[in-house]
């Protein structure tokens, strides 16, 4: 079952950048990426991952520059660059690591995560 | 246990030294004991380049020694001391100074001396030679009192001193007993066409003159009478009619010396006795004494070759020479007199544009012999590679002189080249050591040159190499991809102009109109970067947000715990005791790391982002300003105390650094720029190892580019000397502007510098005579910057927006639970895995 929290408004959302939240102890990267006018790529998206990068050992990655590489929305850690898919959590330059990913959505200008949804090793985030 | 043989080595000049620099990187280092005489106050310095001495270059900077080199590698010289005599038969080595040395094997570097021609009063006051340091520091007391100098002698290194009185500021006389300048090198038609061109420049050339006598003048010290009847008065006589070798070592113990002078030698530049070797302008081989570096240099290998018994012979060498007399390019290849049997002359004469050119080729027009370039010394690679590995020519060869007036290319592709084509004469580099360090990864003409070395001496294979270089990677199948990265299809100077014509001002906009895709963090912190240095505008607006690296976004520097340090600018390094306590009280109260830079400021660790404007406001009340430690843009400007408290001090160092730091700080540039100002040679602010480095001198300001520590350091490159103020910082304007215009991503000026066509003197042609007609625009630009210039943390703490991503969680006030600190000598460091683990279970308990 989904549960979805308030994490905040999206007038607290800074766009092509990121924030984190606190969430029941977790700390959760959130991206949002509106579709820059006129560029093809990924549609308009939000994204929510684990904050913590695990190369540089620290909370960092809601500081990390965004963008799509081959067409994957990822971001690039800002300790040591490493990019983590957005959307699977999968570390592009060594797949055996991975970052949690939780569902999010934005409710009638509310952005809500479900912290359930943090796939088990092998599912596939949605 | 072995015991080690001693060489002697008897000259510390250009070649005794490459032998020793030879030596000690051979195997042969570990046999033998290295003991050298230099009969100079100091070691071996570049002869070349030295009237570059007359132009601010220091002793020092001309210097071919590296520091430490001689005790590094246990090399025993006695400098100051000369050798006087050598004994055969006791196999030893007496100097001047009453050492006596034993040596197994002896190498003769004694050189030569300038001739002097023995007319009457030719050791009357101020007739003086151009060889050593200490000659030119004679020139430059004599020029000091006088108004006319004369050389006497047109040859290549005549023509060289001319230049130096004229940048000694006298009236400038060339006297020469052929009836043309450079007569050995040059034809008649060669030698009017550089005539005209020197006396365009002001100097007043003499040829077929015989000079009879030297005596009083009557407005000047001298006067020399020449055998047509004719007088001139002149205060400096500069001889400088050609050189005869030091033989005379040799000749006092017996060895076998030419007609001429000159201590023979084999292939192996062995002497008479196998146990002496003679190396550069002393040796007599095959009758010829040769006078240029090069030659010198292949003798120095191959001793060391043979000492390792390895085979190696000296077999000649191309004499071919390519050189700037006076701004006046001038080459000559090969046969030029064509006095080969049967041979056939191509000539090419322009006298608007004041250019000759001659070629010299075979009977059967299939191979260049020789060739004459003045004025235009453009071909001159592609013709010496004709001659020198014999490739057949095309079947009109006057189409290698004839200016291109339409589009057939008559340059001969790198791909005629054989492998053992030397590509580089300097270095001795050849075609295929090029091509395997292509294959080794070398892909860029940086990489190449530090690879290689080739192009690093005298430039003039800079273009033949980049062609070489171009041709590989295309073989090697590499399209040669500049395209920043999969979201542009452009190169940072594209984009650059893209943004700049079009005047685009977001992100957004430049990605529309000619980009594809959201970006990623290799175009992003690109593209924030330009528009930062065309429009300058807040990194932090809306619209430039996400564009910049972590550090810029929150104006700090990231470290490896996700804590951030904060360093204000205090420019020059200069801070009042009230200021140094406000920033003492901001660090204790916020219980940060202090430490010093090695830019001369302070540098505070361990703010948690949310902590950031806290810092800032106490800071900024304090006086303090953003450094910009965290952007990719100008650093610090460092200084030494100069002349207001030094003792030694020429100039106002710190006022300058001050006056530069607060002109350039904040303009944004592909990679950072340090800058440092010292009041006097003594350096002590190491302006030579910075990207733009200012020394006082007596005659002004001294400005070098170009030089970087870190990884890979550079020394800075002299740019321009004696300058005002005001041309100082005209140049250095254009300079930074041109670097920030042109420069790719994340590279420093020396390798922007060393990439670029041309190199340092293409540099020079830009930023100084304008060249390129962009100097105007590049000074408009700068005033911009300086103009719209903003503390980024004021801006910032005066406005709530800007400060929204200042926190840790968008949803808490809570800090980060990851950062955990331990003390360490009295203050903070972040603590490592073990500790930060006990620490959360002591929490938890």
């Amino acid at each position: 079952m989904a549960k979805w929290i308030d994490v905040c408004s999206i007038d607290d959302l800074q766009p092509n950048s990121g924030v984190c939240a606190l969430l029941e102890g977790e700390q959760v990267a959130i991206f949002w990426m509106p579709v820059l006018s006129g560029a093809k790529g990924p549609d308009a998206k939000i994204y929510a991952v684990g904050n913590y990068d695990p190369f540089g050992n620290a909370n960092v990655l809601s500081r990390g520059l965004i963008g799509d590489i081959g067409g994957q929305p990822v971001v690039a850690s800002p300790l040591y660059k490493q990019h983590y898919n957005l959307q699977t959590g999968v570390c592009l330059e060594d797949e055996t690591v991975k970052i949690p990913v939780y569902a999010i959505r934005i409710d009638n200008g509310s952005v809500q995560v479900d912290l359930s949804s943090l796939p088990q090793d092998g599912a596939q985030a949605l | 246990m072995s015991v080690k043989q001693t060489i002697v080595v008897i000259g510390n000049g250009m070649v005794g030294q490459h032998f020793l620099a030879n030596l000690v990187e051979s195997a042969m280092k570990e046999q033998y004991e290295i003991i050298t005489f230099c009969e100079e106050p100091r070691a071996a310095y570049d002869r070349v380049h030295l009237s570059a001495f007359f132009t601010g270059t220091t002793a020092q900077e001309l210097s071919l020694v590296e520091d430490g080199f001689f005790e590094q590698h246990g090399i025993t010289i006695h400098l100051g001391d000369k050798a006087v005599s050598i004994d055969r038969a006791a196999k030893t080595v007496t100097s001047a100074k009453g050492l006596t040395i034993a040596y197994d094997k002896l190498v003769l570097a004694t050189g030569s001396y300038p001739f002097v021609p023995p007319v009457p009063g030719h050791d009357r006051a101020q007739c003086l030679v151009y060889r050593t340091i200490e000659d030119l520091e004679a020139i430059a007391a004599a020029a000091k009192t006088g108004k006319v100098g004369t050389v006497v002698g047109g040859g290549l290194l005549g023509l060289e001193a001319a230049k130096a009185l004229m940048d000694l500021g006298l009236e400038t006389h060339v006297v020469e007993f052929a009836p043309r300048l450079m007569a050995v090198q040059l034809d008649d038609a060669g030698g009017a066409m550089l005539r005209l061109k020197i006396e365009n420049l002001g100097v007043t050339v003499h040829t077929g003159k015989n000079t009879s006598v030297i005596t009083d003048g009557e407005q000047c010290v001298n006067k020399m009478c020449f055998a047509d009847g004719e007088e001139l008065e002149t205060d400096i006589v500069l001889f400088s009619a050609g050189i005869r070798p030091r033989d005379d070592l040799a000749r006092a113990c017996g060895l076998e010396v030419g007609q001429r002078g000159g201590i023979v030698i084999d292939n192996q530049c062995r002497t008479s006795d196998e146990n002496i070797y003679a190396i550069g302008e002393c040796a007599l081989w095959n009758g010829m004494i040769y006078g240029l570096v090069a030659p010198g240099y292949t003798m120095a290998r191959t001793v060391v070759a043979d000492l390792a018994g390895n085979d190696a012979s000296f077999t000649g060498a191309d004499m071919s020479t390519k050189l700037k007399l006076m701004g006046v390019d001038v080459a000559s290849i090969g046969d030029a007199h064509a006095k080969t049997q049967g041979a056939m002359v191509y000539s090419y004469q322009n006298g608007d544009s004041e250019i000759y050119k001659r070629l010299v080729v075979s009977q059967d027009k299939k191979q260049l012999l020789g060739a004459v370039l003045v004025g235009d010394a453009s071909g001159y690679s592609t013709l010496l590679q004709y001659c020198l590995n014999g490739i057949e020519l095309p079947e009109n060869p006057d189409a290698l002189i004839l200016p291109h007036r339409s589009d057939e290319s008559v340059g001969l592709g790198p791909d005629a080249l054989p492998a053992s084509a030397q590509i580089c004469s300097c270095y001795d580099v050849t075609k295929g050591a090029i091509c395997s360090a292509i294959e080794g990864g070398c892909m860029t003409m940086g990489a190449l040159k530090a690879e290689t070395k080739a192009a690093t001496g005298c430039g003039g294979c800079s273009a033949l190499l980049k062609s070489v270089l171009d041709s590989e990677l295309s073989k090697q199948g590499f399209e040669v991809n500049t395209d920043i990265c999969e979201h542009f299809a452009y190169t940072r100077q594209d984009l650059h102009n893209l943004i700049r014509v079009e005047e685009i001002k977001t992100f957004a906009d430049l990605l529309h109109k000619h980009g594809k895709g959201q970006g990623c963090e290799i175009c992003k912190p690109t593209v924030g970067n330009i528009l930062a240095s065309q429009w300058n505008e807040h990194i932090l607006e809306k619209d430039h947000l996400g564009l910049q690296d972590t550090n810029d976004t929150y104006l700090a520097n990231m470290q490896k715990d996700g804590t951030y340090s904060v360093v204000p600018r205090i420019t020059g390094g200069e801070i009042s005791p009230d200021m140094l306590i406000a920033l003492g009280q901001v660090g204790k109260k916020y219980k940060l790391y202090t430490k010093i830079t090695g830019g001369q400021r302070v540098d505070l660790f361990g703010a948690r982002v949310d902590q950031l404007p806290h810092i800032w406001k106490e800071l900024i009340a304090a006086g303090f300003e953003s450094g910009h430690a965290y952007g990719k843009s100008l650093r610090t400007v460092k200084s030494c105390v100069g002349s207001t408290w030094c003792r030694y001090g020429v100039d106002d160092s710190v006022g300058l650094a001050i006056e530069l730091e607060n002109r350039y700080k904040g303009l944004r540039s592909p990679h950072k720029i340090k800058f440092a100002v010292s009041g006097c040679t003594r350096e002590c602010a190491e302006a030579q190892g910075k990207d733009v480095g200012v020394i006082a001198t007596e005659n002004g300001w001294n400005l070098y580019v170009c030089g970087n520590g870190g990884m890979k350091p550079r020394h800075a490159d002299l740019f321009a000397t004696g300058l005002d103020k005001a041309t100082l910082i005209k140049y250095i304007d254009r300079f930074l502007s041109f670097y920030v215009y042109t420069a790719d991503r994340l590279q420093r000026t020396s390798v922007w510098m060393e990439n670029m066509e041309g190199g340092l003197d293409y540099l020079k042609s830009v930023v100084i005579e304008d060249k390129l007609g962009l100097c105007d625009q590049l000074e408009q630009q700068m005033q911009y910057v300086i103009d719209t210039y903003q503390c980024e943390w004021k801006t910032a703490i005066e406005d709530e927006a800007k400060l929204k991503r200042f926190r840790h969680f968008i949803n808490s006030d809570q800090p980060d639970d990851n950062i955990v600190f331990v003390e360490e000598r009295g203050q903070i460091r972040p603590a490592d895995d073990n500790e930060r683990k006990h620490f959360k279970l002591m929490e938890i308990a």
